[in-house]
């Protein structure tokens, strides 16, 4: 379990520009949860995540996982994070290198290197052929698949996708969230930033709101979605289908407004033409 | 008038990004163009204002010949870009300094600067922060900041490569407000995007495949296909993939149902 206990955060302290970037945060992310935190730009979503994966130092408060605080290594090493567009931090020569990177540094054997960076490439469905290729030669989903394959060969216990589908196409975008459903159901406990609410909608079993620094939100994604005062608070609009049904109900439909998938609206379409 | 003829482009390494592409886009029309990643459709937008030179082929503006130096600047005049990133492309510490400093590098005189500035802001809806600093405000204000230092410039044209991808819920919703009022003063758009919805606000969608231009037509006739669509990795709005799903469940509905509110209007009649 992670515990993030009375987080705040402030941002060039002491200087005309200070700005609380989170403001006396508390909350738990339990083993094989999958959670969304959403929240406008600057609503210190970025700023949480860091601290939660041990990467911005505290000012105040504490992080807990597994009951040993972020500042230990073995606390460090649970979690992996994936930060937004990862693949603009590609550097090596080739697929395999690059992947190979943060399992080196944890200080692995050769031979558990190489099978881990087979694994992980296996597992974001990177044909193993390519690891011998450069990374700037491939599409922008496939080297988004490289990066996060090198974030997988740590074997995090817990990871964190920073707006993981930002700027993919469709297809790509759908494949990547199979791949974080996949890496779910294998026991990884996940926490994802997302602008997407329909990601969340698809996704997410828990949803944390965030606005202002402060915590709007925790619960279903469902329930978020019904509740358009939160959702406009935090610069959050529903998911393309809710508001496909919401805009049905004002044209007069009674339609049931809980539907956030298209399976779930034509189920209730259907029940309200029969 | 944009004219895009047999449009090659190859990278240095040799990859070929444009494979033939052939385009018109006319005075005063609002494009949008959707493809895959790596189907081509930046390359191709940084060649409408000579960003990127064709390895074969041609790109006129107002008849201009982009690939030929003397008629860099006049190109450039005539098409502004907006990019992915707001934060790449802010430069100053105050918003209108930002606003400014496209003109002011081409030397036009403080008066006019103002105008232009003022004017620039009051269209993006961003007048009541000019005195900001960019570093204070959202995403979505950051890139309507962005764009006012294009409109500033008094380019005809405007493209707009993938704009609200980085963007949240409201921040989109603002900045295709502020690209449709554009089309509507008359500015010519190009809109380059991943959403489908943004696409469906143009008069004309052109779907790019491998480099080329698989199909063009109006957002109805285009996301009528949804099959196809997801074929090539794209999507459709909503309310067409509801409507295809209702259609295989025997609801009679019209074939080329766009919106939410068309979708309401039909069944309401039910």
């Amino acid at each position: 379990m992670i515990e993030v206990k009375n987080v705040s955060y402030t941002y060039a302290v002491g200087t005309p520009f200070e700005k609380n970037a989170l403001r006396e945060i508390s909350f738990s992310v339990s083993e094989g949860d999958f959670l969304a935190i959403a929240g406008h730009t600057g609503s210190g979503k970025s700023t949480l995540i860091q601290i939660i994966a041990g990467l911005i130092d505290l000012q105040s408060g504490a992080v807990e996982v597994d009951g040993e605080s972020i500042g230990v290594q073995t606390a460090r090493r649970k979690i992996g994070i994936v930060f937004q567009y990862p693949e603009h931090q590609l550097f090596e020569e080739t697929v395999a290198k690059d992947i190979a990177f943060g399992p080196r540094n944890f200080g692995l054997s050769e031979t558990e290197i190489s099978k881990r960076v087979e694994e992980a490439m296996k597992f974001v469905g990177l044909d193993f052929a390519l690891k011998d290729v450069s990374p700037f030669e491939l599409s922008g989903g496939q080297k988004r698949r490289v990066a996060i394959a090198g974030i997988l060969a740590l074997k995090p216990k817990y990871l964190i996708l920073d707006e993981p589908t930002a700027g993919l196409d469709p297809k790509a975008r759908r494949n990547l969230l199979a791949e974080i459903k996949k890496l779910h159901r294998a026991g990884v406990t996940i926490v994802f930033v997302s602008h997407s609410m329909e990601d969340i909608a698809n996704l997410a079993r828990r949803a944390v709101v965030l606005a202002q620094g402060r915590i709007l939100f925790d619960g279903e994604p469902r329930k978020l979605f019904a509740q358009e005062k939160i959702l406009d608070a935090a610069g959050l609009l529903p998911p393309p289908v809710t508001q496909l049904i919401l805009e049905l109900n004002r044209a007069g439909l009674s339609v049931d407004a809980g539907a956030m998938t298209l399976d779930e609206a034509e189920r209730e379409i259907l029940r309200r033409l029969n | 008038m944009i004219k895009v003829e047999n449009l090659r482009y190859a990278y240095d390494n040799g990859r070929v990004a444009l494979d033939g592409v052939n385009l018109e886009i006319a005075d005063g029309e609002f494009l949008a163009v959707i493809g895959t990643n790596g189907s081509g459709k930046s390359t191709l937008a940084k060649h409408f204002n000579a960003l990127l030179k064709p390895t074969a082929g041609k790109v006129y503006v107002d008849g201009l010949d982009t690939s030929a130096e003397k008629n860099l600047w006049r190109v450039r005049e005539t098409v502004g870009m907006v990019f992915q990133n707001p934060d790449n492309e802010i430069v100053a510490a105050i918003v209108e300094d930002d606003v400014a400093f496209g003109p002011e590098n081409l030397g036009i005189e403080p008066a006019e600067i103002r105008r232009r500035v003022d004017l620039a802001l009051e269209t993006v809806g961003m007048t009541g922060y000019r005195n900001f600093s960019p570093s204070k405000l959202s995403g979505g204000q950051k890139q309507r900041i962005a764009i006012a230092g294009a409109v500033a410039m008094r380019t005809r044209v405007i493209v707009f490569d993938e704009p609200t991808a980085m963007l949240d819920p409201q921040g989109r919703r603002e900045v295709l407000a502020t690209i449709k009022n554009l089309h509507a003063q008359g500015l010519t758009v190009i809109l380059i995007t991943h959403f489908m919805d943004e696409a469906a606000a143009a008069q004309r969608v052109a779907v790019m495949e491998a480099g080329r231009i698989l199909k063009a037509g109006t957002p109805r006739e285009i996301f009528s296909d949804v099959a196809e669509m997801k074929r090539l990795g794209l999507d459709v709005p909503a309310a067409v993939e509801l409507a295809e799903r209702l259609r295989r469940r025997g609801v009679r509905l019209p074939a080329d149902i766009l919106t939410a509110q068309e979708l309401a209007a039909v069944l309401k009649g039910k």
